[in-house]
């Protein structure tokens, strides 16, 4: 068991899986000489060569694509996108080739991949190098999606993820990089993509986080508790499967539920979430599942108090928290 | 084939009734609308009309049973083209809940039942329509589905205190409702301690400690109508905290005014306009001035009656009836005195129906008829307020600098003191007090 900063559990498990796989290769903007513009992939040009870790030119579409070619080929790509706001390039390829490719060929081929994604606001990034993307993806069949929260599940996520046979999409959030420390496990240590995993337990309502939102819903449910009012904790992780069972049984126990997250509320991923609860939970609920997202403007504001403004925190989930809890 | 008829829900507060006089046997031949049994309900005998035509076939709840709105009473072989009877029941029978195919099939017994009455689905067709009915208890699906597991009547939620937004009723206001009533039993059990109607006379739960027997002591079993008023009263009493006021009226003016007149009032109005007439008046007026004295308290807010619908109190043999005078403020005092002596008449003919006791927002009391000079009377639930008339008596008044004898009354109100205080209360008594006192119709007209 060590202590270790988020960015350090995804470099410690990236390397270690070069190390266990050779066909693992890395590619992106920087990712090579420079070791990534956030410092990730640091050091792994230097230990894998130039063959293995690649520095692309500024084309998200030819980043993917050359990774599509690549897995199905017999490598195992893990694309860099240096900020998730400039993913959209490469939508088109993750849509209809990468996420589709197994199904269209009848499992003749398929495309293993994991694009890592730096995402999120809260870094004073403004509009380009700030933004949520999850629910764009979300909405692929085909695709998985996965938003640690802490650095132990960074690594595990990170090597289930590479070792997954299909494209798995992998959020990994700026502002936790160097933010958030934490115990990973030594040794080969995989969290499997699906399960959620409850925080922190409570009584009077479930808040479902994940990514920096985590940690800012367990500093709001700290000052919850203060009130006398519980709240559960629960860490979504994987996005896509979605781990209903354990959103189901949280609010069986709570019958209630808030949904946070910084993307903006209107048609985020939240309301999947919302209206699982409510199809399939509705004789839990003692009051609506309600979301609690960004405001619905057209990105991430650069300026410190419309920065603030924008994004969630603590105090905004709390309050929330309360007049769900009073309904 | 046979149709059941069921047991009407004969107003929105109304959940049960007791069968009376079956008016047809089995075997009879019934045409539509024809009276077919007497339903002994919320201290009015209404004649249920028959909903179809046909041949009575028979008669499953017997006379002076207690059953719930729902309960298949009777079934009837329906007159007219067969093909067609299933779609008149149909749609004459107004969507009643979830409960159709149990004439008198014994129930599997769910659990050790000690309340042979009101089985469980009518219970929870209740529910169903008691959140429709009223805003306040829209229940979430949970309290819906704690309120069905714990076998909670409409009536029993409208007891539990809401803590949510806007008095909604949470879950943890349910397990604090359930925790305070004990944890005897399950559904059943609950349901018997709770509505004293439902368990037959004599169970344990209608046995106090304070009702052990001396010799000689005699039980009078209570009549439908006599459970009906102690429900009543004790449920006023339990949920509102009563407060009073009371003002004493000067009505010389009045009483003169009426003993000259009244004679020939009879012959031109065609009936006696008593003094009861007049106040309704006055009392109708006052509400439609200080309109939060005609209301409910409710946990959204104080509800207050656009309608003044003014309940008279009248005694009848082993009890007390409260037919209503609907708009009261939009009648004469002679229409007024016309629907007085009509109400009272039916009253005591015991032919009021369900319309005539329904809709009250305002209840007036007379025990001044009985001589009682100051009374402390108990708020019609769930109305917020009620004004009892005393006996006028002669009595020296210091009128200036001199003494007279005047014709003297009190008035008492008994108000809901969540809905107002007593600063309104005494409003409302003054406001009519000013309007008696002022009395000074023109010529012989009792119109004032």
């Amino acid at each position: 068991m060590a202590d270790k900063r988020y960015l350090d559990a995804i470099h410690d498990g990236l390397h270690e899986e070069m190390v266990r796989d050779g066909r693992i290769v890395v590619l992106g903007e920087d990712v090579g000489r420079k070791g990534g513009v956030f410092g990730v992939t640091e050091g792994l040009y230097e230990a894998f060569g130039e063959a293995r870790v690649l520095d692309t030119p500024l084309a998200e579409a030819t980043i993917v694509g050359v990774a599509l070619g690549m897995s199905v080929n017999g490598l195992l790509p893990v694309p860099e996108i240096q900020f998730a706001d400039f993913i959209h390039p490469a939508f088109d390829q993750i849509l209809s080739e990468v996420a589709r490719l197994r199904y269209r060929s009848n499992n003749d081929y398929e495309c293993p991949m994991t694009i890592r994604v730096p995402w999120g606001g809260g870094v004073h990034g403004a509009l380009y190098h700030s933004q949520s993307i999850e629910a764009f993806y979300a909405h692929i069949p085909g695709l998985k999606i996965v938003a640690p929260g802490t650095p132990e599940d960074a690594k595990g996520l990170l090597k289930a993820a590479i070792r997954d046979p299909d494209p798995v999409i992998y959020l990994e959030h700026k502002k936790l990089y160097r933010s958030i420390r934490g115990d990973v496990p030594d040794g080969d240590h995989v969290v499997p993509i699906g399960p959620a995993v409850v925080r922190r337990p409570g009584r009077d309502l479930s808040i479902f986080a994940y990514g920096l939102m985590l940690h800012e819903t367990l500093a709001a449910a700290e000052t919850l508790s203060r009130e006398g009012v519980e709240a559960e904790v629960v860490d979504l992780r994987t996005i896509k499967p979605l781990d209903a069972e354990t959103i189901l049984a949280s609010v069986e126990r709570t019958n209630r539920a808030l949904i946070v997250h910084e993307d903006n509320r209107f048609a985020g991923f939240g309301a999947e979430i919302a209206a699982m609860i409510a199809e399939e939970g509705f004789r839990f609920l003692d009051a609506p599942p309600t979301r609690l997202g960004g405001p619905d403007v057209p990105g991430v504001p650069f300026s410190t108090p419309l920065e603030n403004w924008f994004m969630l925190d603590a105090e905004k989930i709390a309050a929330a928290a309360r007049s769900v809890v009073a309904y | 084939m046979a149709t059941e008829i069921k047991m009407p829900q004969l107003g929105e507060s109304v959940h049960e009734g007791t069968l009376g006089r079956w008016l047809k046997q089995a075997g009879d031949t019934v045409a539509k609308y024809e009276p077919l049994v007497e339903v002994i309900t919320d201290k009015v005998n209404v004649e249920m009309p028959s909903p179809y035509a046909g041949v009575l076939e028979q008669i499953v709840v017997q006379e002076g049973q207690t059953v719930t709105a729902g309960t298949v009473i009777a079934t009837i072989r329906e007159s007219g083209a067969p093909a067609r009877a299933g779609a008149q029941s149909a749609t004459a029978q107004p969507a009643a809940a979830p409960q159709s195919s149990r004439p008198q099939a014994p129930q599997p017994a769910p659990m050790p039942s000690s309340a042979p009455a009101a089985p469980r689905p009518a219970a929870s067709a209740q529910a169903g329509a008691a959140t429709r009915g009223r805003d306040s208890l829209r229940l979430t699906p949970l309290v819906r589905r704690l309120a069905e597991e714990h076998g909670l009547s409409p009536q029993d939620l409208e007891q539990i205190p809401g803590t949510g937004t806007d008095g909604r009723i949470t879950k943890d206001d349910v397990q604090r409702y359930l925790a305070s009533r004990g944890g005897a039993g399950g559904p059943s059990a609950t349901q018997a301690a709770f509505n004293p109607a439902a368990a037959p006379p004599g169970t344990a739960t209608e046995r106090g400690a304070a009702s052990a027997r001396a010799a000689g002591d005699e039980v009078r079993p209570l009549s439908a109508l006599r459970k009906t008023i102690a429900e009543r009263m004790a449920r006023s009493k339990r949920e509102i905290p009563h407060a009073y006021g009371v003002i004493e009226v000067d009505v010389t003016p009045l009483v003169r005014h009426r003993e000259t007149h009244k004679a020939v009032w009879r012959v031109r109005e065609g009936v006696n306009i008593t003094l009861t007439a007049f106040i309704v008046r006055a009392v109708s007026r006052a509400l439609r001035d200080i309109p939060v004295v005609n209301s409910s308290f409710t946990p959204d807010g104080v509800l207050c009656r656009h309608a003044i619908n003014i309940g008279i109190g009248v005694a009848i043999p082993d009890g007390l009836i409260v037919p209503v005078i609907k708009d009261a403020d939009q009648k004469s005092v002679a229409g007024l005195g016309r629907d007085l002596e009509a109400l009272s008449a039916r009253a005591r003919a015991g032919k009021l129906t369900l319309d005539d006791v329904s809709g009250g927002t305002f209840t007036i009391t007379n025990p001044g008829v009985f001589g009682s000079v100051f009374s402390m009377p108990v708020i019609n639930y769930p109305q917020a307020a009620i004004l009892s008339t005393d006996a006028v008596v002669r009595r020296p008044v210091v009128l200036g600098e001199g003494i007279a004898i005047r014709e003297v009354m009190h008035l008492g109100l008994g108000f809901d003191h969540r809905a107002f205080d007593g600063a309104v209360a005494m409003q409302f008594l003054n406001h009519i007090k000013s309007q008696l006192e002022s009395f000074s119709p023109t010529g012989d007209s009792p119109e004032f």
